[in-house]
């Protein structure tokens, strides 16, 4: 038995996959949810193979939900928002259907899944990287167990690479998350965050002082006092970006 | 209780060149009435010349030198000569001046008119006298039309440069208006094709509603006035749409009062806010919601007042009136040239837009 989720804000919007999956006996819907809060939930429960995945809803969307998962099963979009479908493919989404779509287009995208699900299990674990945003990031998605944040990015002083996570430190708290510093680098507004070492990017509206620290290294005060070690070419960086 | 806005300019212009049409006409008889009278008077006293004969004599130089100046006044309409080129202008009235003195004289002679010596004498004395008064009047007639086609060439242009603008505004009104979110469309029809398959029956309402929806919103005038009532009408036909698309998450309460609904504003204004407020309530939290609509009539105005939740430590820092607002702000300013009228607020976890409409009573 093929395990599936369906997660979509408008519950007509899931009664149409719920109709159309009628006719997959193989499949079956273990839970419908209502917003990427309750998605997250179920499919860490109930590990399914495959989601149907709306992506403007409640809270989180459809993108951000999937950063949060160790794991993402398989993912066919439905939206209506056809300007996100470059993206959604980008995040190595099996397919893409357009709201309103017909049974046939639904037929299709399921078939190519089944026949990918068939060969290799392989697909899935391609998600977790690279999951970009539709609109420019200007907000980061944290699970801490069974809870999960929405860090606003203006509020983030720095962040620190950490084996396979990174750090990420506000005014009081730090927050870890499975992410890659390169994965930052690209998906941050570049004019706010600033790489400036191997392990470390800051926020350029934190930013105080810079002070010598050694021959050819530097190190950044931050207004909570933080201090940020720079890199040769992170100092070089800095400049530029300063225009100094 | 249709009613629309125009600017004000265009009526304006239009009606004063009516008067002026009227005046000048009015003005022309009464001066060329005004020398018949005192030349005659003239004639009469100095010369001691009949009535009769005085009468013919200024009526008919007068009426020469009018149609001269009417000659002169239909040239300048095809040809205006500039500041530069007035010589022409002084040349022509020359001309038309000494023709004049020649066909009175001709005129006169001629004549049933019973002509004494007396009047023959001086009628040769005074050509040099006549000639000179004639070239002036022709010339002050020259310089008047000349003004007036001037005047009406700027007006024109005033116009074309306002009809211009006023097409401009159109067009801007127009893109701001409430257009169709192709997202609404869309999700209302992806729900119709949900409901086709297990409810037929509320498929087909449900097809009802969203075309009275998009007529309501095709036929309107940008700059139309309409009733509140007939706002809110409007703006029901929308909410049934999304209460079907929402299910139980979304209701909405709506307090109008009742001297408020005769109230006019721009068509099709509120049903944006409230859009912006429903998706707001809806994707900030994740509960079920409550959109308040209320509407109050106050000191010559009309106060719209939409409220949503939302959640203040997720929500993003907006600017200003920011998001679906922006347009909402500016349709205001070109209908009104206000830019006061629209204002949010926030009171704990509740989102408030306010809208004021003026009322001309």
């Amino acid at each position: 038995m093929i395990k599936t989720i369906l997660i979509d804000d408008e519950p007509l919007a899931r009664s149409i996959v719920v109709e159309y999956l009628q006719h997959y006996p193989e499949i079956s819907i273990v839970q419908e949810c209502n917003d990427g809060f309750e998605g997250v939930k179920a499919i860490t429960q109930h590990k399914p193979e495959l989601i149907f995945l709306d992506i403007q809803m409640p809270k989180i969307n459809g993108f951000e939900m999937l950063e949060l998962l160790e794991q993402p099963p398989s993912v066919i979009f439905t939206t209506a928002f056809d300007e996100y479908a470059i993206k959604a493919f980008e995040s190595h989404a099996i397919d893409y259907l357009l709201k309103p779509f017909s049974r046939e287009r639904f037929d299709k995208a399921l078939q190519k899944w089944l026949q990918q699900h068939k060969h290799a299990e392989a697909p899935r674990a391609l998600l977790t990287e690279d999951v970009r945003q539709p609109e420019e990031r200007n907000r980061i998605v944290i699970r801490e167990g069974s809870n999960i944040r929405i860090v606003p990015v203006h509020e983030i002083h720095y962040i620190e690479a950490y084996d396979d996570y990174v750090k990420i430190f506000t005014q009081k708290e730090m927050f870890m998350k499975k992410k890659t510093m390169s994965f930052y680098e690209k998906s941050l507004d570049e004019s706010q965050f600033v790489r400036v070492h191997r392990s470390y990017m800051l926020n350029l509206q934190q930013l105080t002082k810079i002070e010598p620290l050694e021959k050819d290294t530097y190190l950044a005060l931050l207004k909570s006092g933080a201090k940020v070690p720079l890199s040769k070419s992170g100092y070089a960086k800095l400049k530029g970006v300063l225009g100094l | 209780m249709h009613r629309t806005l125009i600017g004000p300019t265009e009526a304006m212009s239009r009606e004063l060149l009516k008067i002026s049409t009227r005046k000048i006409v009015f003005a022309v008889i009464s001066w060329v009435a005004a020398l018949v009278a005192v030349e005659t008077y003239a004639l009469y006293d100095t010369f001691g010349f009949s009535i009769s004969l005085a009468l013919a004599d200024t009526v008919n130089f007068n009426l020469l030198i009018a149609t001269a100046g009417y000659i002169t006044f239909v040239s300048l309409r095809y040809y205006q000569p500039s500041a530069k080129n007035a010589v022409y202008l002084i040349v022509w009235d020359i001309g038309l001046a000494v023709l004049s003195v020649l066909a009175h004289n001709g005129i006169m002679v001629s004549g049933p008119f019973g002509l004494t010596d007396m009047y023959l004498s001086y009628l040769e004395s005074s050509q040099i006298f006549r000639g000179v008064l004639a070239w002036l009047m022709i010339t002050l007639m020259g310089i008047i039309s000349w003004t007036w086609f001037f005047m009406q060439d700027v007006r024109a242009g005033e116009k074309r440069e306002s009809d211009t603008m006023r097409l401009a505004r159109d067009a801007e009104l127009a893109t701001l208006r409430q257009q169709l979110q192709p997202h609404f469309l869309f999700n209302s029809l992806n729900s119709i094709s949900a409901l086709a398959g297990v409810r037929p029956e509320q498929a087909r309402k449900m097809i009802q509603q969203l075309s009275d929806f998009l007529r309501g919103t095709i036929k309107k005038d940008d700059q139309q006035l309409v009733s509140l009532k007939e706002e809110l009408s409007h703006l029901q036909l929308y909410l049934d749409i999304e209460k079907v698309r929402f299910g139980h998450r979304l209701s909405t309460e709506i307090i109008a009062q009742e001297s408020a609904s005769p109230n006019l504003l721009p068509s099709l204004l509120l049903q944006p806010i409230v859009e912006n407020a429903i998706k707001f309530g809806l994707y900030d939290t994740t509960g079920e919601i409550v959109i308040r609509i209320a509407a109050i009539t106050g000191d010559k105005q009309l106060i719209l007042r939409v409220e949503n939740p939302f959640d203040p430590e997720t929500s993003q820092p907006r600017s200003g009136t920011g998001f679906g607002l922006s347009s909402v702000q500016r349709r205001l300013y070109l209908l009104y040239g206000r830019n006061d009228l629209l204002s949010t607020r926030t009171q704990e976890k509740t989102f408030i837009t306010e809208v004021k409409i003026p009322q001309s009573v």
